[in-house]
């Protein structure tokens, strides 16, 4: 009998068709795997008979010979999705006890889907953190260990840790500055994050929302292409949601990119960064070259000006979304003094129920919104984000195809590592990805080889807006190239 | 720039986020390393250059003006903390 903890969800998918296998018992031996796996605090909320019911239906849907290719499929589904009747905390003390009367458009779509919830996965508070150690839920611990247990990477932390660690055949994560990048590339799993507007942000818990995108996170490519496209589609609740048909992602992947353009951006080449990250980004625009790509250099001159951008914008949403969590209408409420108004309410609930960081985040959002910085923080962030996507523009348009970055400036680190460090040095993690953020662009982290310890180190592809299948297809050559396949040593 | 304790106590006072008074010089100084890092964006030239509203540009999609939903005041109630007879309960607000 074949391992089911080193199915993908294209294996499964076929296995199942054939009989090999029924959806319960892949259901069930995932189930057996997270039960074992508590040592990396990945699932924090445990729903095995919503699971096995799910399991049921689906089988009873591929005998049926009509089920699509996500039927049967366990996943775990990151905090930040409400789940009708299943706690969604977004990793939030605020939000505990919150149980949402109604299902999010991406778990809708994957349910209909006939795929199967294993449970919730931990994550950053709010999605605010690149290390999965904000949230209320305790750290989720990376699969992949030396000497000291490491970060899974934030905030989808904990959704690679449950792909690298097989305790689920994908995750859905999201991306609000690289939160489904660089986890994955920090667990040797490969996630994509969609063109704003590919995925319905409706019933995700917002963060900051023109820059919130839901994706997959993977064992690989293929798979990110089937789980994408069962993600993807036009919702009339989200208006900023696009209405446009999506492809069959998994049919772009031919492996053939014989003439496609590859920009290499100067910018990104920073100071102090690792050798061995340098080294791998030379070794992944070769085995590009290799396969028949055009490799050319190209500037993206605002670069430097993205994480100062973003931690203006990003902020100033974060504290508008935010201001709902106000003690009335779901949550936590704080025991009130005698003689306390509705203010101190807000304020004592406020303080009880948000982590230090999102306190943080919070505040200076609103400073930079308030009267007399508007114009000179938020307007001009605003302003540096049209000439960031203005780069992104030009470079495609004069024939680019997608460009090649590294995910990361390092591999995993230690939990506890940053713990002294100021928030800045943390925010440091998303200098690659970010910038794909707030030009709305589809980028994906594939895992790409290792470091001097063993530990994975992934490159980033980023694509033109609404060409997932193309940048997908990039994606695949180079995996094929890199022929990653080390997994980590159980040890939980 | 340097934020003071002051605006700290401001900034928390705005994001109605209770902020003990023994831990606003903390708090301050946080604030002004985030700002100077935030502030690099002054050397960027952004003389007659449009502040972005939507990064992928669309026409919001219109319908008609209809109800669509409602009649779920069980369910909107559901996680309050407070619900009393159909209404979210709050400490009293007018005198």
């Amino acid at each position: 009998m074949t391992d089911l903890s080193k199915l993908t969800i294209a294996g499964a998918r076929d296995a199942m068709r054939k009989g090999d296998v029924s959806s319960v018992e892949l259901t069930q031996s995932y189930l057996n795997a997270i039960e074992g796996a508590g040592a990396l605090n990945a699932f924090v909320h445990h729903t095995p008979e919503i699971a096995m019911d799910q399991a049921k239906a689906a089988d009873a849907r591929i005998q049926a010979g009509d089920a699509p290719d996500m039927c049967g499929i366990p996943l775990g589904i990151k905090d930040l999705f409400c789940t009708k009747g299943v706690a969604s905390q977004a990793a939030s003390g605020i939000l505990e006890g919150f149980k949402p009367e109604y299902e999010s458009t991406v778990t809708t779509q994957l349910f209909d889907a006939g795929s199967v919830m294993l449970g919730k996965l931990n994550m950053d508070e709010f999605a605010m953190g690149s290390s999965n150690e904000t949230s209320v839920y305790g750290n989720a611990v990376n699969p992949w260990k030396v000497d000291a247990e490491l970060t899974p990477g934030g905030s989808s932390g904990g959704s690679a840790a449950a792909v690298a660690a097989d305790l689920c055949l994908g995750a859905t994560g999201t991306d609000t500055g690289g939160s489904i990048r660089q986890p994955a590339a920090f667990t040797g799993t490969t996630g994509i994050k969609p063109t704003y507007g590919r995925v319905s942000r409706w019933g995700v818990v917002a963060f900051a929302s023109s820059l919130d995108q839901a994706g997959p996170m993977t064992k690989d490519v293929r798979d990110s292409a089937i789980m994408l496209e069962a993600m993807c589609g036009h919702d009339p609740k989200d208006s900023t949601s696009a209405d446009m048909a999506v492809p069959n992602f998994e049919a772009a992947l031919t492996g053939d990119i014989k003439g496609k353009v590859i920009g290499i951006p100067k910018e990104y080449h920073m100071d102090g960064m690792p050798e061995e990250i340098e080294k791998l980004w030379k070794d992944g625009t070769s085995m590009l070259k290799d396969a028949g790509a055009e490799i050319r250099d190209i500037s993206l001159p605002h670069t430097k000006y993205a994480l100062p951008a973003y931690y203006v914008i990003a902020p100033a949403e974060a504290s508008s979304n935010l201001a709902r969590y106000d003690g009335v209408r779901f949550g936590h409420r704080a025991k009130l003094d005698a003689g306390d108004g509705i203010t101190e309410m807000y304020e004592k609930t406020r303080a009880e129920g948000f982590g230090p960081e999102v306190q943080r985040r919070v505040m200076v959002g609103t400073y930079v919104l308030s009267a007399g910085f508007y114009d000179a923080y938020y307007n001009r962030a605003r302003k540096v984000r049209a000439l960031i996507k203005q780069d992104f523009d030009k470079v495609y348009a004069s024939g680019v195809d997608a460009i090649l970055t590294p995910a990361t400036p390092s591999p995993a680190f230690a939990l506890g590592a940053m713990k002294n460090a100021d928030p800045i040095q943390m925010y440091l993690n998303d200098v690659f990805t970010v910038t794909v953020n707030l030009a709305g662009l589809p980028g994906i982290a594939v895992p790409a080889g290792l470091d001097k310890n063993g530990l994975p180190l992934g490159l980033q592809l980023i694509g033109r807006p609404w060409e997932e299948g193309d940048l997908l297809n990039v994606a695949y050559a180079l995996e094929q190239a890199a022929g990653f396949v080390a997994k980590p040593a159980k040890w939980w | 720039m340097s934020i003071d304790t002051e605006t700290a106590r401001r900034v928390a006072k705005l994001a109605r986020i209770k902020v003990e008074d023994d831990a606003l010089p903390a708090l301050a100084s946080e604030f002004s390393a985030i700002l100077g890092f935030i502030e690099q964006l002054n050397e960027v030239d952004v003389e007659g250059v449009e502040p972005m509203t939507s990064v992928t540009p669309q026409r919001l999609k219109r319908r008609e003006d209809v109800v669509t939903d409602g009649d779920q005041q069980d369910k909107v109630l559901a996680n309050a903390p407070d619900a009393r007879e159909g209404f979210f309960a709050v400490p009293k607000v007018v005198e």
